[in-house]
């Protein structure tokens, strides 16, 4: 079971580069978990110390926020895409 | 026919059409509130008006009072709409707009008297904020309304589009809208929660994070304080990336049923299809969206005409959220 995970281009200097990386776990906590063992240096950016998710930090699974779907505990499917957005200033519609 | 003393009197009470036919079930009705009809041409005639109104009431702005300023940052919209206002009040506003809006955006604010201030493309409507807020500190003078911070923005909403939307469609189980400053949504949301609960309010928002440069960590993101405030993260029930290319895709469609919206609108559009989809097929659901402004400041990217991948190649360089 793999998920593909999207790499914002601010994050990339601290996660080898890549634009996305494959990944495994059954939530998006064990991802991130994962994620943060293989580049430890990207872990401040991606959690706060308490262990939540960046304030800053918007995670999808295939579009969907994750903090509307659990939060850390939000189900990835086989061939699911997690894609990592930071929170930016929307436009003014 | 109806005699306004002001133009400003027509903004708002704007209809609602029944867009169904692009629904993927039959058994959910998907109606879209049409905010291109403001005078100004956008939902943000509410809010612009809102904003002046409350500054003229706690005195910050003083009507007939020559040589008053204001300053905002703005992807277009609100400033085109508070240009207006502003022509109309007597204010002098200056626009701080990021350089890549769409020409349109740029002529339009010109056309009401505003004046432009460019702030850097690839950081977005951040580095427009962030360019505001340095300008309006150099300048104490300048009233700075701040649209991303004042709770006059999301009180437009939950006073004029709220109830509107309820009147019009007492049935309502779904709320669809864009997040930008979050105003509407916050605004309209809480409305529609108080009013009648159990309504489900989605935000849509584009991957605008992706494109923005100007971030040299996660540290420097940016949350609208009027989302923080309003306890955004517990009101909303779901949020939604909409890509370019289903923006562009949906806003074609919306010609199917009569309209000629913006891109904003089309993404919004996706939004509520994904949202129709997730209702299960022995249920019925009444999904409102707000189509957020006409077509006609988009004709330059192409997007009715052009192949369609190279409109998403130069939607991806445009702000049109």
């Amino acid at each position: 079971m793999s998920a593909l995970l999207r790499i914002p281009t601010v994050l990339r200097p601290a996660m080898g580069g890549e634009a996305s990386i494959t990944v495994e776990g059954p939530t998006i906590g064990a991802i991130l978990s994962q994620v943060t063992s293989r580049y430890p240096a990207v872990k401040g950016q991606l959690l706060n110390a308490d262990g939540t998710l960046h304030r800053f930090l918007n995670v999808y699974v295939n579009d969907d926020d994750v903090r509307y779907l659990g939060g850390l505990d939000a189900p990835v499917a086989d061939s699911d895409e997690i894609t990592l957005l930071p929170a930016v200033a929307g436009g003014a519609w | 026919m109806t005699r306004y003393a002001s133009v400003l009197d027509l903004i708002g009470q704007t209809p609602i059409v029944d867009v169904s036919a692009l629904s993927p079930k039959p058994n959910v009705t998907i109606l879209a509130k049409l905010e291109g009809r403001n005078p100004a041409g956008s939902v943000k005639d509410r809010v612009a008006l809102s904003l002046i109104d409350a500054a003229e009431t706690d005195g910050l702005l003083v009507p007939g009072k020559p040589d008053q300023i204001l300053i905002e940052p703005s992807s277009g919209n609100t400033g085109i709409a508070l240009a207006m206002v502003c022509r109309l009040r007597g204010y002098h506003l200056k626009v701080v707009l990021p350089s890549n809006v769409s020409p349109e955006r740029r002529q339009l604010l010109l056309a009401w008297g505003a004046e432009i201030i460019d702030s850097p493309g690839s950081e977005g409507s951040n580095g427009a904020v962030r360019l505001a807020q340095r300008l309006s500190s150099e300048h104490p003078e300048w009233i700075f309304l701040y649209q991303y911070a004042n709770p006059n923005n999301p009180l437009a909403h939950y006073r004029t589009t709220g109830p509107e939307i309820l009147n019009d469609v007492p049935e309502i189980t779904h709320f669809v809208a864009g997040l930008g400053t979050s105003g509407t949504l916050m605004g309209v949301g809480r409305y529609l929660k108080e009013h009648r609960p159990g309504t489900q309010v989605w935000a849509i928002e584009p991957p605008s994070g992706e494109m923005v440069d100007g971030l040299r960590n996660l540290d420097d993101g940016y949350i609208p304080p009027i989302f923080t405030d309003n306890h955004g993260a517990e009101m909303l029930d779901r949020k939604v990336v909409v890509r370019p290319k289903e923006s562009i895709e949906w806003t074609r469609r919306m010609t199917e049923v009569g309209l000629f919206v913006g891109i904003s609108s089309g993404a919004i559009m996706a939004g509520a299809v994904k949202c129709a989809l997730l209702v299960p097929d022995d249920q019925t659901a009444t999904i409102v969206t707000i189509a957020c402004d006409d077509g006609w400041k988009y004709l330059s990217t192409g997007a009715w005409s052009d192949d369609i991948d190279e409109v998403v190649e130069r939607a991806k360089k445009i702000i049109y959220f």
